[in-house]
């Protein structure tokens, strides 16, 4: 007797139309159907579109570093930047963002550079931006895991009545795990103020919602931890800045933690190691293509007059620019100390340690001394 | 022995226990710095499954002690969140079994977080395991689990074995701006010391000498230190002369003090309530034979629990390591 798994599953109700205020042609979406919330003004979604922009620039170059074999491994995020830029640019310099490996584009967007963004990737040191000036957390490889220190941190800033606010970035995989429903359920029960957001990219590495889950949409668990939920067109980034704006307030009015799943697509694969033509077909990807989040603003602004050739002039040079520092930070060879390696454990120094570090130097001496010879 | 602490006004002496001991440095600790928070389950009004936090939270208010969600992940990675802010939360992990669901939190995320980040971020976060056996408990509530703390770099591993160092070291764990897994020998709770708040003992991270001796050293920490003394009184008896020392920081290892008694006795003997295979006593014994091969008379023996999950109450006293054991053990050596 053989187990049928498709025969015995719960039939999944459909799910609803994400919320979008751009549709995918273009066209401005009927108020009716915008759920209350309103397009952004022109100059904010120039601004969205330029960021966007440049952020793909990014991402197609380091891609295009790892093919020359120059990185080891990167996590390209082409086709999301709705929501990566959505998630900075709804936040205030005083708010943190709690990024995954995903999320370069992210942390370019606000304001780190790529050749700490790349610190990570090139192998220098785990993690290479500065944290407090950035408010940026690491980017986190456990994944779920950096949705607790999201509530954790949002909580400390409301005991210690700050008006801080944690926007934390999560995958659809990522949901599956222990810590993210810990996460939303402690943001729930001690009105945190930290906004969750899900890019559902549909795959976690090979793997496709449906065997990831068997509810309709991410969002509808909000219902279960009470707290808001919204599921919106990951590829409208005027969808993803009006609701992602819309629960900063909320949290920073003391109101709690809100989940957005922005519903996008993985253009790229997992990572430049991964195969995806394994998993799924090329005729899906094109689809997806087609709904490319740059285009569908670009169509909108033309449309209603709000880019002009100039503009277009100004980003695609900044967007160079970039690029070019991001090819020129390969070539600077980066000084990593291996006596370093030892000081940054403990605050507290510890004499093992210390005779291990002397250990090194010592190695290190002979191995000059051996070259010299 | 004990000396105050500079600068703050001695109260007269009492009898307190060790978990009163405690209770006292969470408060005092928490009325010195106002960025001191505690939570966990059932920390709040019921002040803990073993009253550890008896009253603070009618002294503190919900802001500083709260009971949390009942999720041990959550608890330590939101502590890891609100140590970014600038808090140092002690937690208290109900149960030693019950800390595994916060083991990805505590191992790849508190221990490692000040060297991601090359020091930029560091989390003063005390992590409070009520450990080991003896009391009865029923399965998952008696399990030793400090080898997979100890093997982890990046974390300071530590355990009191009466109420003076669990005041004092409490204290000092809770100022320390290194991650601190706070493991409190659970059938020790109710030992009594008279003492004068606020006491100061030796540096949380040194080990001392409970017992001199000049024959063999046996090594102990949390609940053996007080197995070994008494192994120490009825070796007396026998004219053998046992050194106790009382580790206290399983991580820092105080070699210094360690391989000064075994310099002294040239027998050594760890004491420990886990298992042996791939335990904190393996690690001591190779340790110590590497830097004082010579001064040996006798391999490093290990009396430990056995290879065996922990027993249910009926058997625990079979598994425990008790003096006639200990006895029995070193007794074996080649004694000449
Ligand atoms: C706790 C944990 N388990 C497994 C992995 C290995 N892993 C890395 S990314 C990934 C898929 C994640 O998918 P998703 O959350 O949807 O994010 P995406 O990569 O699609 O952005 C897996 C399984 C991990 N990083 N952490």
């Amino acid at each position: 007797m053989s187990l049928n798994v498709e025969s015995t599953r719960i039939p999944t109700v459909l799910a609803p139309p994400p919320l979008r205020l751009i549709d995918d042609a273009g066209h401005a979406v009927d108020d009716s159907q915008t759920g209350g919330f309103e397009l952004p003004s022109h100059e904010t979604l120039l601004s969205l579109y330029r960021q966007m922009v440049i952020a793909r620039r990014f991402d197609v170059q380091v891609t295009a570093l790892t093919r020359q074999g120059r990185l080891a491994t990167y996590p390209s995020a082409l086709g999301q930047e709705a929501c990566e830029i959505a998630a900075v640019a709804c936040l205030d310099g005083g708010d943190w963002l709690f990024p995954t490996y995903r999320d370069s584009i992210a942390l370019l967007t606000r304001g780190v550079k790529p050749e700490n963004i790349l610190a990570s990737f090139r192998g220098d040191w785990h993690s290479g931006y500065d944290y407090h000036e950035h408010r940026i957390a690491p980017q986190a490889t456990p994944l779920a895991t950096q949705a607790l220190h999201a509530v954790g941190l949002a909580t400390a800033a409301k005991l210690k009545r700050d008006s801080t606010v944690a926007l934390t970035l999560l995958g659809d995989g990522a949901t599956s795990e222990g810590d993210a429903h810990e996460a939303f359920n402690f943001a729930a029960v001690w009105q945190a103020p930290v906004v969750f957001l899900v890019q559902n990219n549909q795959f976690a590495i090979s793997v496709p919602l449906d065997k990831q889950m068997a509810c309709r949409t991410i969002a509808d668990k909000a219902i279960g931890y009470g707290m808001p939920g919204y599921f919106v067109d990951g590829n409208d980034v005027a969808a993803m800045f009006a609701v992602t704006s819309a629960a900063v307030d909320h949290a920073r009015s003391g109101k709690g933690p809100t989940l957005i799943e922005g519903l996008t697509y993985r253009i790229e694969a997992h990572t430049n190691s991964d195969d995806p033509s394994r998993y799924r077909n090329a005729a899906d990807v094109d689809v997806w293509r087609g709904r490319d989040p740059i285009e569908r603003l670009e169509k909108f602004l033309v449309s209603e007059g709000a880019l002009s050739e100039a503009d277009r002039a100004s980003i695609t040079e900044e967007a160079e620019d970039v690029a070019a520092a991001t090819r020129a930070c390969m070539t600077v060879k980066a000084v990593v100390d291996p006596l370093e390696l030892f000081d940054h454990v403990y605050a507290n120094p510890r004499p093992a340690l210390a005779e291990q570090r002397a250990a090194l130097a010592e190695e290190l001496a002979d191995d000059e001394m051996s070259a010299e010879r | 022995m004990t000396t105050l602490i500079p600068g703050m006004a001695t109260r007269t002496p009492e009898t307190l226990t060790m978990a009163s001991a405690l209770n006292a440095a969470i408060r005092d600790a928490m009325v010195e710095d106002p960025t001191v928070v505690l939570f966990g389950e059932d920390v709040g009004p019921l002040g803990g499954v073993f009253r550890v936090t008896d009253g603070l939270y009618a002294e503190f208010g919900e802001t500083r002690v709260s009971d949390s969600p009942l999720a041990e992940s959550g608890i330590v990675g939101t502590a890891i969140g609100m140590a970014m802010y600038g808090m140092r939360p002690v937690v208290e992990m109900q149960f030693d079994a019950f800390s595994y669901p916060a083991f990805q939190q505590i191992v790849s995320h508190v221990a490692k977080m000040r060297n991601r980040t090359r020091g930029k971020i560091q989390l003063p976060i005390v992590i409070r395991i009520p450990y080991a056996g003896d009391i009865g408990g029923v399965e998952h509530h008696s399990d030793s689990s400090e080898a997979y703390w100890t093997s982890t770099p990046g974390l300071t591993v530590v355990s009191p074995s009466n109420p003076a160092d669990a005041y004092s070291m409490l204290r000092e764990a809770i100022a320390s701006d290194d991650p601190v897994i706070f493991m409190e020998p659970k059938s020790r709770y109710w030992s009594k010391a008279e003492l004068s708040l606020p006491v100061q003992t030796a540096p949380m991270t040194s080990a001392v000498v409970a017992r001199d001796g000049t024959d063999v050293t046996l090594l102990a920490y949390g609940p053996t230190v007080k197995t070994a003394l008494a192994t120490a009184v009825l070796g007396a008896a026998e004219g053998l002369s046992i050194e106790v020392i009382d580790l206290r920081s399983l991580s820092p290892f105080d070699d210094a003090t360690v391989s000064a008694s075994l310099r002294k006795t040239g027998r050594v003997a760890v004491v420990h309530e886990a298992a042996q295979f791939g335990g904190y006593g393996a690690e001591v014994a190779a340790r110590l034979t590497e830097r004082n091969f010579f001064y040996l008379a006798a391999p490093i023996l290990r009396i430990t629990g056995f290879d065996i999950p922990y027993p249910s109450p009926k058997l625990e006293e079979y598994f425990l390591p008790t003096p006639d054991r200990i006895l029995a053990a070193i007794s074996r050596w080649e004694w000449n």
